[in-house]
């Protein structure tokens, strides 16, 4: 009935428009509460032919008969009308779009306004062809208390992910993932170079938006896995109608964003000699004595330098050019899509080959998606997504390995990178055979990448199939099985000239290992929704369950008939194999209920109760509820009529939930095999049992408010929150002399809170638009209670620590309190605890190093982070830049400082600043004296602690689209040209080494974090691209 | 209809869900095993004692820590580290004046905790005896091999954390922690038992003692590459030479040598044969070694490899730091015409032959130690128990091309002597001057810390004074 009046009134309009040719409309633009709207746009769609509406909102244009009116205002919904006769009255209602925005929650979605938790929207189009290969690194910055840090300029390597702090110290803490409702395999799988990161294999691209539940009323319905928060990621979805095809294609090369600048030839002499002489005196040596370290010192330079040092002392070779290069990268993505009422589609495809800062390394991927749903019925819905990736990474090995080739630096500058003519090997890299293999001084790192590779492949599916039935009215029940199946295979071949590296590669070495990972994954859940009155009820009610296998194999070979054999087949002795299986399990059923009172009130319950294979036998399941609500106060009468003010909702909540990433089987005594000896197999005994063993529990508040002003020209969050972690999965020291090192309990309680604050606005609107977005988050990080346990992670001897009253991970060791100008000692404060409570700011000499008591150094957590973007627009030019910051953190140097930044104890290179070294008595300075191969300085102290305080010009991307004639005429739909770029300018508080952004992937953990070891720093990329719609 | 149908059908869904997955969540590991399983037939206290000795290989224990120490310790005149491992060079820079070794050193922390989770799998072999069920034999044996190992460990680490056997009162002087029963399987079970104070150095001697003892009396005189009468024999007479027994050192090397004679074994005839075990003789041990630590291709590895060794391209199959720079000073020591002066290689540094080779077995006892501690004993009795000393020495001797030293001439100095040269980089020559009480080389020959400086005894790990309030800390740190 309805529609066949609808029929007759177009085809009133369509003769109309026949008869009719011009007519001039007036009319008035006014608010929704009947306010003039100055300077709206009014437009006759499909021309433009249009004006603006004056001071009074009226406004005044010639139209063709039968034309609709598109009218449109800054801070309004447009709106479409047609254009039927004079002194229309036109009343816009406030664009609350980023307020009517759906968010996704786990198992349903809700209007944003509606929130009663805390759940950080990032868009797809926000991350869109960002050169970082994978969705995490691709967030820092853009969410509020989200904290990414890169760690390293290695690809594919792990990313490190703090949701509001780290609120572990044993078990996980990095987020749950989950992909289009299936928990997804996140854990490197890496057997050599550090973690690597199995979020690569999903593209970007293909993502529509990520949510990141951060407090307890949100994460609650993922019980004890969403103590670290839960990132939801939606793939995009098709889209009916007209058929959307989008080419896109960039190009360009990263670089190392800096150089460390190192000793050259003549500074290195100097110092080394320098120091030579001093322990020569010390001992009473004549330093022209043959068994003089003076002589020594020289020889070792000449011995080094294949002689050249005596002839061309100046000669310096800077060795940071051979392992820096400029990574060329190529990424082409397609992407189409259409259908119609009953059937939508998605399909996308992508190949990157990005080349590293480094040489030798290298990632490719290629990806298909497609993505379906299907209406069967009017009660019945199908659909499925499905991906499958291929990525190709050639890795490199850890920080810690002489093959790393940052660790060349070490190396001294008047050794040659290439063997000079006349010497066997020539032009070979320096050190490969029949070259002499042990120069130069350390292994050279070169050989590796010229004479060996070790690469990753890795197969992905992600897929989903889902179906949702109407079952009544407001009722449906939607069941989803998803499974995410990886299968890796790492493959490595060192040939014999690595043989000093790789001591075993004699002749030839060889490893194959191939992961297959299974994870199934099942939803089934009922939701309901019911409107009655003034009340709005909403409730999902449902289980999940999943299981995860991982089971790996593993075989290396030696003893090859020549290099040019690399597949173990070819092996003479298989010198190690080995097959291994972990399971884990969970069961989980969950609950939500929302209650929308009169469009003010809101209240939300929620719960799920866990089960593990992971938890001890007495306490298999737990349970984890919360309760939220909300007050929409701009919709109360009394701030009705406070007309800046467009929207302001108060909420709180409060929850419980549980950390559950403690590995498999953390709760059983265990004897372990592996023990053999010369070819008998062997037991021992490896873990002490705790079957009371459970989850860590997570109590968090949260309180804030989200408002809008101007008609939401200006919106924005505040949030204070407070997490309490208690029965911490601690790995609680205990005395070696049992054989054991550790046992798990549940011990302990850590804190964190913290404040976030997001704001977006309009600047300009108009021709020239400007908007900007900024979130801030301070966190402040506790550990409040581990029973007086010593739990250390990181570089030996500097190590992070958990400790009561500190932060997590502070670095633990004795404080530098500068030189003795008087004869160069490096001195240390005593800090022994006086009986008044108060610290022995006493000064200690070098050799008194012993008695110097050891405090917190540092923070490795940052204090503050922070995002922020602009984007402007004019015209068809576009350009929007991301800043990020982070404040308030320390990184630990004492990994390549205890040998390159310790006034030449070894014959390791030093930075350049080793050159204010003390000298004669009454120098001022920081650098302790030279003393060849004595410890002066280089011991563990906070001369190695520095500042890791950072601002970073993350991202810059401008763009031109190609007028729209020219376009069509190409019978296009959309040309767009842009340069783009990733990490241009950063900016550290006098950071000594490469980039603060860093964390040592040989040491790292969750206390471990904020170590540079000789780690590549972050790539700086410039790219050009062309985006082509059709 | 339809809609009821499918309510009832998914309902029952989610019921099934319920009950069928709930069983599920019981799943166990397969790599490892809970102890009631792994510890359950004869067959599995075999590979337990087998855990045993892998954890003896560790390169913190035999492997080479332990051997290693002994050389590496104040002794910059003689043998030069020029590696960047902090907590080695540390030890190495020992000297009257030098700075002290760290409390956290990492060799000190790793040495301490490898040998107790060794003893740990020990004390767990020892207390699940009753699954022997073959041989009366049999379960002797295993019995032995595990009391050998604990023995063998609480001796060096009696001598290495402890003060000198004779410095002052060993009654009170503080060796280490003794740990006969093994560690509760449960968290529930750790009691104030599982954080003991240290034994003195005289109960922890008496144990080794004991151990040992016992492991002679039931130990096969072979027995593979495992423990034998002989290697107990061999350790027994090292306790009794750093306690000043010189009969019972003599006594006890007479026996490991009588029983290698017996065999028809002597000194191996070619000094070089006894190293390159994997590059000469594809992994064969010489007849000599009592006692070492097997190195394959696929198991173990050759800690005095990582720090003696280098790859040396002339040499397939040579690898290491190049960390231990021989000086010319110990050279000197030896006779020109001695085959071991020559068992130098020089390559950057000078380097020992001994540890060149990547998967060389590394040894711990071997018969010619038998052989210079009953002359050295024997001469300073004055008896000729098994053989006159000069015998003794001369088979030593011959082997490397020196003449013979003739009964009348033959000193304790060149006992001495010969016992450094011969067993030089092999773990003796920190304990042989504590027990001579003479000073270590130091830097200089002259700065070197006297036999009883606290700066020749390892510190209690810091890790455990921190989590074992009980541990006192040694003197000086």
């Amino acid at each position: 009935m309805r529609k066949s009046i609808l029929m007759g009134l177009c085809a009133f309009l369509f003769a109309l428009g026949a008869v009719a040719q011009n007519a001039t409309v007036t009319g008035k633009v006014v608010d929704e509460k009947g306010a003039p709207i100055a300077g709206a746009s009014v437009l006759e769609r499909g021309t433009k032919n249009g004006t603006n509406t004056g001071n009074d909102g009226s406004f005044s244009l010639k139209v063709k008969t039968g034309a609709t009116l598109v009218i449109s205002g800054v801070g309004f919904e447009a709106r479409q009308l047609a254009a039927t006769s004079n002194n229309l009255m036109i009343q816009l209602t406030p664009d609350v779009k980023s307020l009517s925005e759906v968010v996704v929650t786990g198992f349903g979605s809700q209007i944003k306004k509606d929130l009663t938790g805390n759940i950080a929207r990032v868009k797809g189009k926000d991350i869109e062809f960002m050169p970082t290969p994978s969705v995490d690194a691709a967030l820092q910055g853009k969410a509020a208390g989200v904290y990414v840090n890169s760690q390293s300029g290695k690809l594919g390597q792990a990313v490190s992910v703090r949701v509001r702090g780290s609120s572990s110290i044993s078990a996980g803490s990095e987020p749950l993932y989950v992909v289009d409702g299936v928990p997804i395999t996140t854990g490197s799988q890496s057997s050599y170079g550090g973690a690597t990161n199995p979020l690569v294999d999903l593209n970007p691209n293909d993502i529509e938006s990520i949510e990141v539940l951060k407090d307890a009323s949100a994460g609650a319905i993922f019980g004890s896995r969403a103590a670290n928060g839960v990132v939801l990621i939606t793939t995009k979805k098709g889209k009916g109608g007209k058929t959307n095809v989008s080419l896109n294609v960039q190009t360009g090369n990263a670089q190392s964003s800096r150089r460390v600048p190192m000793l050259n030839s003549e500074q290195y002499a100097e110092l080394l000699l320098e120091g030579a002489k001093y322990v020569d005196d010390f001992f009473g040596v004549p330093t022209n004595d043959p068994s003089s370290d003076t002589e020594f010192a020289k020889f070792w330079m000449n011995n080094q330098s294949f002689g050249l040092w005596g002839t061309d002392p100046k000669r310096t070779y800077e060795w940071q050019d051979v392992v820096f290069q400029k990574g060329q990268y190529r990424q082409v993505d397609l992407q189409m899509s259409g259908g119609n009422d009953k059937t939508k589609f998605f399909i996308s495809g992508q190949y990157l080959d990005q080349g590293g800062i480094i040489i030798g390394n290298n990632l490719e991927r290629m990806t298909a998606r497609m993505n379906v749903d299907h209406k069967a019925t009017d009660w019945l819905t199908i659909g499925l997504t499905t991906n499958f990736a291929r990525s190709f990474n050639r890795r490199l090995p850890d920080d810690n390995a002489f093959s790393n080739p940052l660790q060349s630096v070490a190396l001294m500058p008047m050794s040659p990178n290439i063997i000079p003519a006349g010497q066997p090997g020539a032009g070979l890299p320096t050190g490969t055979p029949p070259g002499n293999v042990n120069l130069p001084m350390y292994y050279n790192p070169q050989i590796s990448i010229d004479y060996g590779r070790f690469t990753a492949e890795s197969f992905r599916n992600f897929s989903t199939g889902y179906a949702t039935i109407k079952l009544l009215p407001g009722l449906t029940f939607q069941s989803e099985f998803g499974m995410d199946i990886m299968s890796q295979q790492e493959e490595g071949y060192f040939q014999s000239q690595t043989v000093r590296n790789q001591t075993r590669a004699v002749r030839g070495l060889g490893s194959n290992r191939a992961v297959f990972i299974t994870n199934y994954n099942t939803n089934n859940y009922f939701n309901f929704t019911k409107s009655a009155g003034k009340s709005d009820i909403t409730a999902t009610l449902g289980m999940q369950y999943q299981q995860s296998r991982n089971s790996s194999n593993f075989v290396e070979g030696l003893d090859f008939p020549s290099n040019s054999y690399q597949r173990i087949a070819s092996a003479a002795t298989i010198s190690g194999g080995s097959s291994s299986q972990t399971d884990f399990r969970f069961l989980s059923y969950f609950l939500r209920t929302n209650y929308k009172y009169a469009d003010k009130y809101l209240l939300s319950l929620s719960g799920r109760i866990d089960g593990s294979s992971r938890f001890g036998a007495n306490n298999r399941y737990g349970f984890f509820p919360a309760v939220s609500a909300g007050w929409i106060l701009s919709n109360e009468k009394f701030l009705s009529n406070f007309t800046p003010l467009s929207f302001l909702k108060f909420r709180a909540s409060y929850g419980i939930v549980g950390n559950a990433e403690i590995g498999n089987f953390p709760q059983l005594a265990l004897f372990t095999g592996g023990a053999g000896y010369a070819g008998v197999g062997g037991q021992a005994p490896s873990q002490i049992g705790n079957p009371d063993l459970k989850w860590e529990t997570t109590r968090q508040f949260d309180i804030g408010f989200d408002f809008g002003f101007l008609n939401n020209r200006i919106t924005g969050e505040i949030d204070y929150y407070n997490k309490r972690t208690e029965n911490l999965l601690l790995r609680t020291n205990i005395p070696s002399s049992t054989g054991f090192n550790s046992v798990v309990r549940n011990l302990g309680s850590l804190e964190n809170s913290g404040i976030e604050f997001v704001l977006n606005t309009q600047n300009l609107v108009g021709d020239l638009k400007w908007n900007t977005s900024l979130n801030v988050a301070f966190n402040r990080n506790r550990v409040t209670n581990i029973s007086g346990q010593i739990i250390e992670g990181g570089i030996d001897r500097l190590p992070n620590r958990a400790m009561e009253g500190q932060p997590l991970g502070v670095f633990w060791g004795v404080e530098y309190a500068g030189v003795n100008p008087a004869n160069g000692d490096a001195q240390f404060f005593r800090n022994l605890k006086n009986a008044d409570g108060s610290l022995d700011r006493s000064i200690l000499g070098n050799a008194d190093f012993n008695q110097a008591q050891r405090v917190a150094l540092g923070d490795p957590n940052p204090d503050v982070i922070a995002g922020v973007t602009n984007n402007f627009s004019y015209k068809g030019f576009d350009l929007s830049f991301q800043f990020n910051g982070v404040f308030g953190n320390q990184v630990s140097v004492y990994g390549m400082g205890q040998y390159s930044m310790a006034n030449m104890i070894y014959e390791d290179n030093q930075t350049a600043d080793q050159m204010n070294r003390w000298r004669k008595p009454g120098d001022i300075t920081n650098v302790p004296q030279a003393r060849y191969y004595l410890g002066n300085g280089n011991q563990p102290s906070s001369r190695f602690i520095v500042d890791g305080s950072f601002v970073r010009l993350r991202t810059v991307n401008f763009g031109y689209n190609l007028p729209a004639n020219i376009v069509k005429k190409a019978k296009l739909e959309r040309v767009r040209l842009y340069v783009s770029a990733l990490n241009l300018l950063t900016f550290t508080n006098n950071y000594p080494l490469w980039d603060p952004e860093v964390n040592a992937d040989s040491f790292d953990s969750n206390i471990a974090k904020g170590n540079d070891f000789y780690t590549p720093p972050q790539p700086k990329t410039i790219l050009f691209g062309i985006n082509i719609g059709f | 209809m339809k809609n009821k149908f499918f309510t009832i059908y998914l309902v029952a869904t989610l019921m099934l869900g319920i009950t069928a997955c709930e069983k599920r969540l019981d799943i166990v590991p397969l790599q490892s095993l809970p102890p009631e399983q792994g510890l359950a037939t004869e067959s599995d206290l075999g590979g337990m004692l087998i855990g045993a000795y892998d954890a003896l290989q560790s390169t913190s224990s035999y492997g080479g820590d332990i051997q290693l120490m002994a050389d590496l310790w104040a002794n910059r005149a003689y043998l030069r580290f020029r590696g960047t491992f902090a907590g080695l060079l540390e030890i190495a820079s020992v000297t009257t004046t030098s700075n002290l070794i760290l409390k956290n050193n990492a060799w000190a922390a790793s040495l301490w905790g490898n040998a107790y989770r060794t003893i740990n799998t020990c004390n767990l072999v020892l207390s699940n005896l009753n699954l022997v069920t073959s041989s009366a034999t049999t379960k002797s044996r295993i019995e032995a091999e595990a009391l050998f190992i604990r023995g063998s460990l609480y001796f060096e680490l009696a001598r290495l954390y402890g003060k000198t056997w004779g410095d002052g009162n060993n009654a009170t002087n503080l060796a280490v922690p003794l740990v006969l029963t093994p560690t509760p399987s449960q968290v529930s079970g750790l009691k104030d038992e599982n954080y003991p104070a240290r034994a003195t150095v005289a109960a922890v001697y008496a144990q080794a003692i004991a151990d040992l003892q016992k492991a002679a009396t039931q130990l096969p005189n072979t027995n593979l590459h495992y423990a034998t009468k002989a290697a107990a024999w061999g350790q027994l007479s090292r306790i009794a030479l750093m306690q000043g027994d010189y009969a019972t050192a003599r006594d006890m090397a007479n026996n490991a040598i009588a029983d290698f004679e017996g065999r028809g074994i002597g000194l191996t005839p070619n000094f070089r044969d006894m190293f390159y075990t994997f590059i000469n003789f594809g992994g064969v041990a010489p007849r000599e070694y009592i006692f070492y630590m097997r190195v394959t291709t696929q198991d173990g590895t050759n800690g005095l490899n990582t720090y003696y060794g280098q790859t040396v391209g002339s040499i397939p199959g040579t690898a290491g730091r190049g960390d231990m720079d021989v000086q010319t000073a110990w050279v000197n020591r030896h006779n020109a015409a001695d085959a071991r002066r020559a068992f130098f290689i020089i390559s950057n540094r000078r380097l020992t032959q001994k540890h060149l080779d990547r998967f060389g077995h590394v040894p711990v006892i071997r018969l010619a130690e038998m052989y210079l501690t009953r002359a050295e004993a024997n001469f300073r009795l004055g008896t000729s128990v098994g053989a006159a000393p000069a015998a003794d020495i001369k088979r030593i001797r011959d082997r490397v091309g020196l003449p013979e030293i003739t009964a009348g001439a033959l000193t304790l100095n060149n006992i001495l002597l010969e016992r450094d040269l011969e067993l030089a980089f092999e773990g003796h020559y920190l304990h042989d001057r504590k027990r001579l009480r003479e000073p270590m080389p130091g830097s200089t020959l002259a700065n070197g810390p006297a036999w009883n400086s606290p700066r020749l005894v390892l510190p209690i790990p810091q890790r455990e004074t921190d989590v074992n309030k009980n541990l006192v800390q040694n003197e000086g740190y």
